[in-house]
């Protein structure tokens, strides 16, 4: 075959000097210093907004630098377009995938390439290079699978594969965990050291304090645009990296005071409902959630978890069992008549389901109630209310907007959900259930949902904590639920928790089960 | 320039359209500068032409409004020939049953049986788009070939002028209705009549509605995210439904205005399918994604069209073109116009983009300050 081996090619050093990126008032990238070498995972650090996307698509050609210079093996290069960059060995992998589903894996590998045999696919060539490359970095992927069939983690491992078929050398990989279940995680990272060993050069963006101290070499910190510092893996600790990332000390878990428990107020019975794809998403959960307590479901992905959401805020129909909030039967209520005995949701999907993305801060704040006095009478407007409700909420929720008239698509992840947050809360619900509430969202952010969660807790509101983070689901739940395919697979108290026995549960292993340890 | 991107982008498609509108003259044998000339003194060179222009852009105001409600719920409205000819036949009934009311409270019902005859007419699509997911733009478009059925049926047979059958002629119109339903006359002389306030105030309180009341508010946010409505508690179906029924209402009141304001004052087709409507169901929606799918930008958007469409007759008459160049500039306005808007979207898209990185990095800088 005429393409030369990756493995066998001298790694690839890459050094930003100075870097500059002005946007129309402001400095995104302030005199960046950034390096990375073969055989190195360097890992970019920062909250939204820092700058780390700004100098990732400086790298990748997308952004013209105003100043500074890029040194690819200590030679200077202007990178112009993509198309530089993957000449020059340089790959990216996008945290939202850019894949074909309807596809073959081999044929998203080759898409845009040349053929080595002319206007005539090679496939089985392809196919044969994506097996050598799958062995060598432990990247198990069929060639011949279609992209819509695969797991997402499998659609990332494609994404890596294209990288490396364009003989990619120096990979950035884009929050690359943020998808991925822990299982996955440690498969990712197997698969980094690998492409470290063969003399790759990684930079890996993450939030993940927990990820980034496990996977890097050095660890480099964005804040404001400017590199705050750059540091070993040996020398970080997750408060260290999160106090550099904030700029002041973060408190990473919070304080959780004792709470008197109230009555039930979301009963959820021996509910059964279809999932997306016209299987039995959830089959037969029953759960109760008393005022003054954060229940928290836990779980790999894909378990049920949206089903269940959606069917308490009543976006999905039951097929069996009952949904009650505060002891009134909601089965068959449409999602106005929840809210008005008392849920809030926030939602898993934010940009679908939470917010309305060319509707201002204000209009998305008023979602639910702008139709209520006093924001409304005879069916006009308040705007006057309006205003001073959503200044009010702005100023308590600490929403970063230039102005409540601003449209919510110019905001960050992290303060589109505390807008979102905001909307919800602002009611004082009864119930809430809160889907995935931190995904997404930096370290600022989901200190601050975190906490407001619990100020929630504390005021006598029953939540349902939906979470694939066990880290947060351990620092804010009173029992923990495991859901493993639509069923729930036992609800243990925090306090006798162990996380074994509840990574066994989301495998699928019932409680009762659980105390016969399996051989290892 | 920013401000005025909205505004430069559909100005410019015309622009383009009447070049390539020049060039096909030129082609044609005909002088382009002279085509122009005549087309600009026929669509404002007079008192009597700038009327001719206003009455023209009316029912597409009236349409255009309409169709920006329903634009507004992420709902397309292609069934505004249809809903214009509904209201028309339900104002026209009316006046032929109930003739002897005075002025003052013959054409407010007049406006009323319009309003209802295009509310019916667009309430039908919107439910089965609402309740049984049919695509909105075959079904208004499939009514729109009803509602010409039917207004042939009818004018051909119930609603024929007596005088048409005696003389034999059979030409499909009714007698001439009654004069207390007449529209006003504005300018003495002219065409132009009540309906130009009309369309104009219908035009002011469809900005108050949807941006000013609940049930707007529902529109838009539906129109955006009927997710995120519906998960707030917004019944989605019903507004889809209300967006097409107000839509189609606004269409029918273009109808009504077609008859009474028309100098025979009589409800007359000529058998084809356009021959009442003289197309304004559909040039409408142009004066709508012209004017940005704003009621406020309609008017002036339906101005302009208007002019188009006063002044494409007198460069016909002019430079003696073929009739088909007329309607084959109208055509490049509407492929210049609609392309415009994806220009526009893109340039939207370059600001957003700068907003946001503009944004995100004055964020932490706050974050440091505490």
């Amino acid at each position: 075959m005429p393409r030369p081996e990756t493995a066998d090619r001298a790694g690839l050093d890459l050094e930003m000097r100075g870097i500059v990126k002005r946007f129309p008032g402001v400095v995104a990238n302030d005199h960046v210093d950034f390096d990375v070498h073969e055989g190195e995972i360097h890992t970019l650090l920062g909250e939204n907004g820092a700058g780390k996307s700004t100098l990732m698509k400086v790298l990748y050609g997308l952004y013209h630098p105003d100043e500074g210079e890029i040194l690819i093996n200590g030679h200077p290069t202007t990178i112009d377009s993509p198309r530089d960059a993957i000449n020059l060995g340089i790959g990216m992998i996008h945290q939202h995938f850019m894949l074909v589903p309807t596809l073959t894996v081999a044929e998203n590998v080759t898409l845009g390439l040349r053929s080595p045999r002319g206007p005539l696919l090679d496939l089985d060539s392809v196919s044969e290079r994506i097996e050598e490359l799958s062995a060598t970095y432990g990247l198990q992927v069929d060639p011949g699978a279609y992209v819509w069939q695969l797991s997402v983690g499998e659609q990332q491992r494609v994404e890596i594969l294209k990288a490396l078929y364009r003989n990619a050398t120096l990979l950035a990989l884009d929050e690359p965990t943020a998808v991925l279940t822990p299982q996955e995680v440690n498969e990712l990272f197997a698969t980094m050291r690998s492409m470290t060993a063969e003399g790759h050069a990684l930079i890996f963006i993450s939030h993940k304090l927990h990820e980034v101290l496990e996977i890097s070499d050095r660890i480099t910190v964005l804040r404001s645009g400017r590199n705050v510092g750059t540091i070993r893996a040996e020398e970080a600790s997750r408060e260290r990296l999160a106090r550099m990332m904030v700029g002041r000390e973060v408190i990473l878990e919070p304080e959780k005071p004792p709470v008197e428990v109230d009555g039930v107020r979301l009963m959820v019975k021996g509910v059964r409902a279809l999932s997306n794809r016209g299987t039995e998403g959830l089959r037969g959960v029953d759960l109760d959630v008393r005022g003054g307590e954060i229940l928290a479901v836990a779980g790999v992905s894909g378990n049920g978890q949206r089903e269940l959401a959606e069917i308490i805020a009543g976006l999905r129909p039951t097929t069996a069992g009952t949904v009650a909030i505060d002891g009134v039967d909601v089965t068959h209520a449409d999602p106005g008549r929840r809210r008005d005995l008392g849920l809030s949701y926030i939602p898993e999907e934010r940009m679908r389901d939470g917010a309305v993305r060319d509707f201002s801060v204000a209009e998305n704040l008023m979602l639910h109630q702008f139709d209520k006095p006093p924001y409304a009478r005879h069916g006009f407007l308040d705007f006057a209310e309006i205003r001073a409700h959503c200044d009010l909420l702005i100023r308590q929720f600490d929403v970063k907007t230039p102005n409540p008239e601003a449209p919510a698509k110019t905001l960050s992840g992290g303060n589109i959900q505390k807008m979102i947050l905001a909307r919800e809360l602002s009611t004082n619900p009864k119930v809430l259930v809160a889907a995935q509430p931190t995904r997404g969202v930096d370290i600022g952010a989901t200190e601050y949902i975190h906490r407001r969660l619990l100020d929630q807790r504390e005021a006598g509101t029953a939540t349902l904590l939906i979470s694939e983070d066990l880290d947060e689901i351990l620092a804010l739940a009173d029992r923990i639920a495991v859901i493993y395919e639509g069923e729930i697979m036992g609800v243990v108290d925090r306090a006798d928790a162990n996380i074994e026995q509840i990574g066994l549960m989301m495998a699928g292993i019932r409680e009762e089960a659980g105390s016969t340890p399996p051989a290892a | 320039m920013r401000r005025w991107a909205g505004a430069v982008f559909p100005v410019a498609a015309v622009v383009a359209a009447l070049l390539v509108g020049g060039v096909t003259l030129a082609l044609l044998g005909a002088d382009p500068l002279e085509g122009f000339r005549a087309m600009i003194e026929g669509a404002f060179g007079s008192g009597r032409a700038l009327a001719d222009t206003t009455s023209k852009a009316v029912p597409l105001l009236l349409v255009g409004v309409g169709i920006t409600i329903a634009f507004r719920a992420n709902v397309i409205n292609i069934g505004g020939e249809g809903q214009i000819i509904l209201g028309a036949l339900f104002a026209t009934i009316f006046a032929l049953a109930v003739p002897d009311l005075p002025a003052g409270l013959m054409i407010p019902a007049l406006l009323i049986a319009g309003f209802v005859g295009g509310a019916i007419w667009g309430a039908i699509p919107g439910a089965l788009k609402a309740y049984f997911n049919v695509n909105e733009i075959l079904s208004t478009i499939m009514l729109n070939i009803v509602a010409v059925q039917l207004m042939n049926y009818l004018l051909r047979g119930p609603l024929i002028d007596p005088a048409e059958i005696e003389a034999g002629t059979r030409i499909p119109q009714t007698m001439r209705l009654a004069p207390s339903g007449d529209l006003p006359v504005l300018l003495e002389g002219t065409r132009l009549n009540l309906g130009a306030v009309i369309a104009v105030l219908f035009a002011i309180a469809a900005y108050v509605f949807l941006w000013r009341t609940t049930a707007g508010f529902r529109i838009r946010a539906v129109g955006l995210n009927p997710h995120a409505s519906r998960y707030a508690g917004i019944k989605v179906k019903r507004s889809i439904v209300a967006a097409l029924t107000l839509s189609g209402a606004l269409c029918g009141l273009a109808g009504v205005i077609l008859v009474f304001g028309s100098e025979s004052h009589r409800f007359v087709t000529d058998g084809s399918s356009t021959g009442f409507t003289g197309n304004a169901g559909f040039n409408g929606i142009v004066a709508a994604l012209f004017g940005g799918l704003h009621p406020i930008g309609t008017i002036p958007a339906s101005f302009l069209f208007g002019a188009l469409l006063v002044g494409a007759n007198k460069l016909q008459r002019v430079v003696q073109v073929p009739a088909a160049l007329v309607v084959a500039l109208n055509g490049l306005v509407v492929v210049f116009v609609v392309s415009s808007a994806i220009w526009k979207r893109r340039l939207e898209q370059r600001y957003l983009l700068e907003d946001s990185a503009k944004e995100l990095v004055d964020q932490p800088a706050e974050v440091d300050d505490g």
